[in-house]
């Protein structure tokens, strides 16, 4: 086995990972809140690309080349439009079916996918957009001809992904406000009995869940440079998948479920083949599911009458 | 939020329609109103202004209409259907017409490819198709209660069982119908006999994976099934009649020779909208009565409640397994027709996760577990975006809205499931 390459797909794997992680947040808090798949969550994600494409042009046309300045600024206002999305979504198309049949809210998520997919197809195009190389730059290891490659995005990919993760689970585990969240999670009916207002909890969830998704969709836009309408599908269907992996509902389960899958799906394509990346994927979350029918990290589902 | 207490109603409404307009003026500005063009942009601040401005008056207009008695009643009335929940029980006597009603649409049916130009009779069986699809999937989900979020995978399977089937050991439509049932079928037993022993969302996304497993790998194996460029499928044919101008096989005699009729391109598609009508009819006969046989109705009981079924000594496994497997089966099915329909060629982008998502929109629709709702449904969808050609561009975008206005409207679909009624000999 040739180790530089071995070093070069684990690292593309832990920034693919911490992507997966990031997306499967937003699945996974939605899912143990409400329980239901929210099909829309891939394509905010798609949104939030676009968004940093057209913040980034906006800032260069006004003459800024700060890369600081820059990838600050467009996560703010990527993650804070970004969440009007997720807020405007939960408010139209879920909170009316609250209590209506397990599908309708499924059906009404998958209606949102098409419709955020088409509106972006309609006004931006169907051709493959593309954002300019903001922070060049790598860290070499290796000898000259046998080496692998950090970029600083990639590290900064990491970083800000690891942060954002630490933050939420402070803020789930820690404030007042994650408490609610939490109570909300076990006994909907007796947390609005203990005086909390669960509406607000539930688009409070959905606003962290797409603002997860909004830094990965700045950190994704960064890396990879070149996206279009149609990535939220796979993605979102990718960290759903890493959502299950790790055991839905459970917050470490699905940044560990993302970093195995991007891992795995990167050794993979490096070492066997990359047509066949995703069928791997899912073959991985089937033999998981088999053997660990709850996730890795998920309580096992005892059922009571 | 900037409103008071005390302010007169109207302009409690006016500020909420405002605020409402500005949220939405933020939404839709940067998507619509900045078109990325390479590293740069163009501006179109009206696009955004407009739909804001739709927004706001759409916002206005419901709460100045929540503010009069009469509007106060028009929203009651739209929202009533929400509150009705469960099960009905039909109400004897119901049924007594049905069979004049079911032999005149049968007749209608029968008779309605003749009048139909080549457009509207491939528009026709694919209707049919999605039917068929709708009625195998509402099996799974309707009935038996299991998310399955890859259905299309077994639509592909029947299609290329066919295809491939045909180009390679030189199979027939006609045994391709029961040979695609059976594979697709076989396929459903071994996907779904580990998944199906967990919790039933799981299910859900290995399902969905497993429909992409299918596209991917036909999509990359390249010697065997073609990729991208698709597989051909054999040409129907009615007892050795082949529907071509000149036979295409040895031997064979064209249709409009033997019956020395002059050639029609649309014979072919009058033979497949026939076949595949009458096999709809068959499969709504046949699950109509699944349902009050004791499979069926294990079915319905497993998913109402599965700890009591399993309690009184089911098999939940063999019992889903068996539903799973009969959904299966009819998408297969669904997949030879759509072969024969496509003109014999398949590729894979037919098989997408945007027709597993159609086909479940038919059967929630449709109202899970009622097969006339499924019917219903599956015409009206299929009909639908064949309509809204016109606006192209816009097409799927409208689809979706109305996806969603659809399920806030009727969040338990057209016609919610009715359970048949039974009476004692004799009795009405």
């Amino acid at each position: 086995m040739e180790f530089h390459i071995l070093g070069q797909q684990l690292v593309n794997g832990l920034a693919l990972g911490s992507i997966y992680g990031l997306i499967a947040v937003g699945y996974t808090m939605v899912y143990g809140i409400i329980g239901m798949i929210n099909f829309a969550h891939g394509d905010v994600y798609m949104i939030s690309a676009y968004i940093t494409a057209i913040c980034i042009a906006i800032l260069s046309f006004f003459g800024i080349s700060s890369a600081a300045f820059l990838i600050i600024i467009t996560l703010i206002v990527t993650i804070v439009i970004v969440s009007l999305y997720g807020w405007s979504i939960e408010r139209i198309a879920y909170k009316p079916l609250r209590n209506s049949p397990r599908l309708a809210p499924l059906i009404s998520a998958i209606g949102v996918s098409l419709v955020l997919q088409n509106y972006v197809q309609v006004s931006q195009g169907a051709k493959t957009q593309a954002v300019p190389t903001i922070l060049p730059g790598v860290f070499r290891f290796g000898t000259e001809t046998d080496f692998f490659q950090i970029t600083y995005i990639q590290v900064l990919l990491v970083v800000v992904s690891f942060a954002s993760m630490a933050l939420l689970t402070y803020i789930i585990q820690k404030t007042s406000l994650g408490r609610q969240c939490r109570a909300v999670q076990q006994d909907p009916k007796m947390a609005a009995i203990l005086g909390i207002n669960t509406d607000r909890i539930i688009s409070t969830v959905f606003i962290l869940g797409a603002a997860m998704a909004a830094i990965a969709g700045v950190l994704v836009t960064l890396n990879y440079g070149s996206f279009d309408f149609s990535v939220g599908f796979i993605t979102g269907v990718k960290a759903f998948t890493a959502a299950v992996l790790g055991g839905i509902g459970s917050l470490p389960g699905a940044m560990l479920g993302g970093i195995i899958l991007g891992m795995s799906e990167s050794l993979f394509s490096g070492f066997v083949n990359t047509d066949y990346k995703d069928v791997f994927a899912f073959s991985l979350l089937v033999l998981v599911l088999i053997f660990r029918p709850s996730g890795l990290l998920g309580k096992p589902l005892v059922e009571k009458v | 939020m900037f409103s008071k207490p005390n302010d007169p109603p109207m302009l409690t409404a006016f500020k909420d329609s405002s605020l409402v307009g500005m949220i939405a003026l933020l939404i839709f500005s940067p998507i619509s109103g900045i078109i990325l063009n390479g590293y740069g942009f163009n501006t179109h601040p009206q696009t955004p202004i407009m739909l804001a401005f739709i927004v706001f008056i759409g916002r206005f207009a419901y709460q100045l209409a929540a503010l009069t008695p009469w509007g106060q009643r028009l929203i009651q009335k739209f929202m009533l259907s929400k509150g009705k929940r469960g099960v009905y029980v039909a109400s004897p006597g119901d049924q007594r017409y049905l069979w004049i009603i079911l032999a005149i649409l049968f007749i209608a049916g029968l008779v309605l490819p003749f009048y139909l130009s080549k457009y509207y009779l491939t528009v026709a069986i694919l209707a049919l198709i999605y039917v068929l699809l709708g009625l195998g999937l509402n099996i799974v989900v309707g009935l038996a209660g299991l998310l399955d979020l890859g259905f299309v995978a077994f639509y592909a399977v029947g299609a290329y069982t066919f295809a491939l089937g045909s180009q390679y050991w030189g199979l027939g439509f006609w045994s391709a119908i029961p040979l695609a049932a059976a594979f697709a079928a076989l396929l459903g037993g071994i996907l779904g006999f580990p998944v199906l022993r967990m919790h039933g969302d799981y299910l859900a996304i290995v399902t969905l994976g497993f429909g992409e497993i299918i596209r991917l790998v036909l999509n990359n194996w390249m010697s065997f099934t073609g990729g991208p460029n698709g597989a051909k499928a054999a040409e129907p044919s009615l007892f050795g009649l082949e529907f071509t101008r000149t036979a295409k096989t040895d031997g064979h005699i064209p249709f409009h020779e033997f019956f020395g009729t002059t050639y029609s391109p649309n014979t072919k598609f009058i033979f497949i909208y026939l076949v595949v009508f009458l096999v709809a009819c068959l499969m709504i006969f046949f699950f109509s009565r699944l349902r009050t046989m004791p499979m069926g109705r294990a079915w319905e009981a497993l998913r109402e409640d599965e700890i009591a079924c399993r309690s009184l000594g089911m098999n939940h496994v063999t019992i889903k397994l068996s539903a799973f497997m009969m959904g299966a089966m009819t998408g297969g099915i669904g997949g030879v027709f759509f072969a024969a329909q496509q003109g014999g060629f398949v590729n894979p982008t037919s098989f997408t996760f945007f027709e597993s998502a159609l086909i479940l929109a038919i059967v929630v629709l449709g109202g899970m577990g009622s097969v006339v709702g499924v019917v219903v449904a599956a015409l009206v969808l299929t009909i639908l975006p064949e309509m809204l050609r016109d606006f192209a561009d816009y097409r799927v975008l409208i689809f979706g809205i109305l996806m969603v206005f659809m399920m806030l409207w009727k969040p338990r679909g057209f016609l919610p499931i009715r359970r048949p009624y039974f009476t004692k000999e004799g009795q009405a």
